[in-house]
């Protein structure tokens, strides 16, 4: 929606500059004049917030790396002295710890509002796509950045994933071993995850401008989806008008930041990462930060073969296929209509899905075994050794007596003992199911209620938005089922 | 707030809004000094380097006629046992003729029983030209006994009192006290 530039330069200079590098014109055009639609909300900040983010991260980022060292030898002490010796060190430290968990708050929030108000449909794909190539690397920097502390949490949290590369059939053991550059996690790792940590953030930057060129060429979405239809009504220029609001929200923003480093600044990490990495000894519970627990909890809700594909690899696919399937939703949703205020179906599934997202981090942060809530008798399971000696066996009962008398038949040699085990749902059998909904939400819901939901009608206009006139008139604002709307323009005009 | 007196202020010139700009600026200035300070402040020696910034030396440990270097924090430290043919140079010394006017006992400190040991001498061992380490007895003394800078040719007496070549000040005595009769704590 870059409309026609509205700079005049004025003075000598300006003009002499705004015919070599119009870098004055640019910048009043992107952020100054940028006709921004009127009814954005406060959703619409976290963009503004996430620049912010990256900023902090590569600030702090650059400081941490002028007194860290990447040796596993002194890795660990030398972030124990950020912490104890150099000045300020400890605030740099929890700003870039915390930042990343605030990074990626703000990210989500960020593209939950995308897949509400349909920002990624025509003609935004490519800025949707290009968001998803951010999140991919967000997620790729942080896994590498938790990994150079070089505590247990990072050793084993990093073998652990890096392992995964090895379930990929013919070639997975040797991508694994190029990527740890030797038989295990080591100090050639620790040396290559440092340097593309130090990368990444920068290849992140250069991404985001990508992105907001996407961005500037279409213009913003808004909640209603509606396009821009005249400039002077349905828009005012960024500046002041968002400037000033994304200011306060990045304020408000920058508050709950402050709250975790300086009240609470270890709640979002783990106590293991404080005990120095020892690779003969695995902490009794391995979980990743918690912005990757949806995605863990996706990996390990594969415990079954498919086929040819062992229960391994399909988790690793499982979990990347969650990722991937974001690119990809702007072909996914079928329906016309953008924002969901106006889709009563899509709402309510949004809804389950934001839910089982969450829902699916809590089952990433649990032992898959444990159960979420008791229920049924207690059962007695026996486990012996068959008269062969070749295969345990195991045998529940629900009395006491039942069971002991059972032992009392064995043999001997068959070794056998007996055991409490709790009945009750599992954490696997939630994070199976809402692995199964996460997947249906985008591949089933989203294509098929795009064919059968009746939308309510939009207004016509972000003007009549605004003043409140809802569904008058007709095109837009016509309830048309999305069937017969076929021949309806796909933009939501 | 009534019409009539926001159209006094309005002639007086000033409005709200310029109240709330400058309270907008003057906040932002303090938060921007704020969180500059710990960014600034991060670069310059850390706790254990600081700790790190003294050194104790047995002097009876120094052979006569030569020293001893030292490094504390990384800076080079000297420390002469000086025979009695080089303090009676060192004190035969008219200062107003020096570059940098010192007299032999300026540049000594007292032990504990309030005499000079003029037998030991510590400086740094920086050259005031550049920096360079000047060498000294075993290697070479330079014109006047002391020692002799190879970088560009400065030459220190006895007392490490530049006497020749392009440093323009004496070797630095550091800030040092003696704990004991023989053991001094050199401190950057
Ligand atoms: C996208 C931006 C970034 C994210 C999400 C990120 C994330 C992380 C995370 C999660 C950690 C582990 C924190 C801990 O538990 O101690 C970390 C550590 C570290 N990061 Fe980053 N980082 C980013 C950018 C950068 C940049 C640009 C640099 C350097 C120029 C950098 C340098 C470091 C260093 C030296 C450490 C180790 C010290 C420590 O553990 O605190 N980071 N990062
Ligand atoms: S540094 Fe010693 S003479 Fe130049």
């Amino acid at each position: 929606m870059s409309g026609p530039s509205t700079y005049e330069p004025k003075t000598g200079f300006e003009k002499w500059l705004d015919t070599r590098l119009p870098l004055i014109r640019f910048a009043k055009d992107t952020a100054i004049d940028f006709p921004t639609p009127k009814n954005l909300n406060y959703w619409y900040t976290f963009g503004a917030i996430l620049a912010v983010c990256l900023v902090i991260q590569i600030i702090t980022g650059i400081v941490l790396a002028m007194h860290y060292v990447p040796n596993t030898a002194m890795a660990f002490d030398s972030v124990e002295r950020i912490m104890r010796d150099v000045d300020w060190g400890w605030l740099v430290r929890y700003i870039h710890a915390n930042g990343a968990s605030m990074f990626f708050l703000a990210v989500y929030m960020h593209i939950f509002r995308g897949l509400y108000y349909g920002s990624y449909k025509a003609p935004r794909e490519v800025l949707w796509i290009l968001g998803c190539v951010i999140y991919l690397l967000m997620m790729g920097t942080a896994f590498l950045g938790y990994v150079l502390p070089w505590g247990q949490m990072s050793y084993h949290g990093s073998s652990v994933i890096t392992s995964l590369i090895g379930a990929i059939p013919v070639i997975g053991d040797t991508i694994k071993t190029y990527l740890q550059g030797g038989p295990a996690i080591g100090n050639a790792t620790l040396n290559r995850f440092f340097s593309l940590h130090y990368l990444l953030p920068f290849i992140i930057a250069g991404v985001v401008i990508l992105h907001v060129w996407a961005l500037h060429v279409p213009g913003n979405n808004n909640p209603t989806g509606v396009s821009v239809k005249d400039v002077k009504k349905d828009t005012v220029s960024f500046h002041p008008y968002y400037t000033v609001k994304d200011l306060f929200a990045i304020l408000v923003f920058l508050f709950i930041f402050a709250f975790f480093v300086f009240y609470a600044p270890n709640s979002l990490g783990h106590a293991d990462n404080y005990i120095e990495a020892n690779p003969l000894q695995t902490p009794a519970h391995i979980v990743p930060e918690w912005y990757l627990l949806p995605f863990y909890a996706i990996l390990r809700a594969i415990t079954f073969d498919l086929g040819p594909i062992t229960a391994k690899l399909g988790g690793v696919i499982a979990m990347f296929g969650a990722i991937a399937v974001l690119f990809v939703v702007p072909w996914l949703d079928t329906s016309k209509v953008r924002s969901m205020r106006y889709r009563p179906l899509a709402k309510q599934f949004f809804v389950l899905f934001v839910a089982a997202f969450i829902g699916l981090g809590f089952a990433g942060a649990n032992n898959p075994d444990d159960l979420i809530v008791a229920f049924g008798e207690d059962k007695l399971v026996v486990a012996y050794t068959d008269e062969t000696g070749a295969a345990a066996r195991s045998e529940s009962f629900a009395e006491y007596h039942d069971a002991e008398h059972f032992i009392e038949g064995l043999d001997e040699s068959a070794g056998a003992s007996m055991e409490v085990v709790k009945s009750g749902f599992k954490w696997l059998w939630a994070a199976q199911f809402l692995t199964f909904f996460y997947f249906a939400y985008f591949l089933v819901i989203l294509p098929i209620l795009g064919i059968i939901e009746k939308p309510k009608p939009r207004p016509l206009s972000i003007a009549d938005s605004v003043l409140g006139k809802h569904g008058q008139g007709s095109a837009g604002g016509t309830p048309v089922p999305g069937a017969a709307n076929a021949a309806a323009p796909r933009d939501d005009a | 707030m009534s019409d009539a007196h926001i159209t006094n202020h309005e002639e007086d010139g000033e409005t709200r809004r310029d109240f709330i700009h400058i309270a907008a600026g003057a906040a932002l200035a303090g938060a921007v000094g704020a969180v500059a300070w710990p960014f600034v402040k991060q670069l310059g020696p850390a706790a254990d380097t600081r700790a790190a910034s003294s050194a104790e030396v047995d002097v009876s440990k120094v052979p006569l006629g030569g020293e001893v270097r030292v490094l504390i924090g990384g800076k080079p430290f000297f420390v002469r046992h000086r025979t009695e043919k080089e303090i009676a140079e060192a004190e035969a010394v008219n200062i107003s003729t020096l570059r940098d006017p010192q007299t032999d006992d300026e540049r000594l400190v007292p032990k504990p029983d309030g005499e000079l040991n003029r037998a030991i001498l510590v400086t740094s061992g920086a050259c005031t030209h550049l920096g360079c380490v000047p060498v000294g007895p075993g290697t070479n003394t330079g014109d006047y006994g002391g020692w002799f800078c190879p970088c560009h040719g400065s030459h220190y007496d006895t007392s490490g009192r530049i006497r020749k070549g392009p440093a323009p000040l004496n070797l630095p005595v550091p800030t040092y006290e003696y704990l004991s009769d023989t053991l001094i704590k050199i401190s950057l």
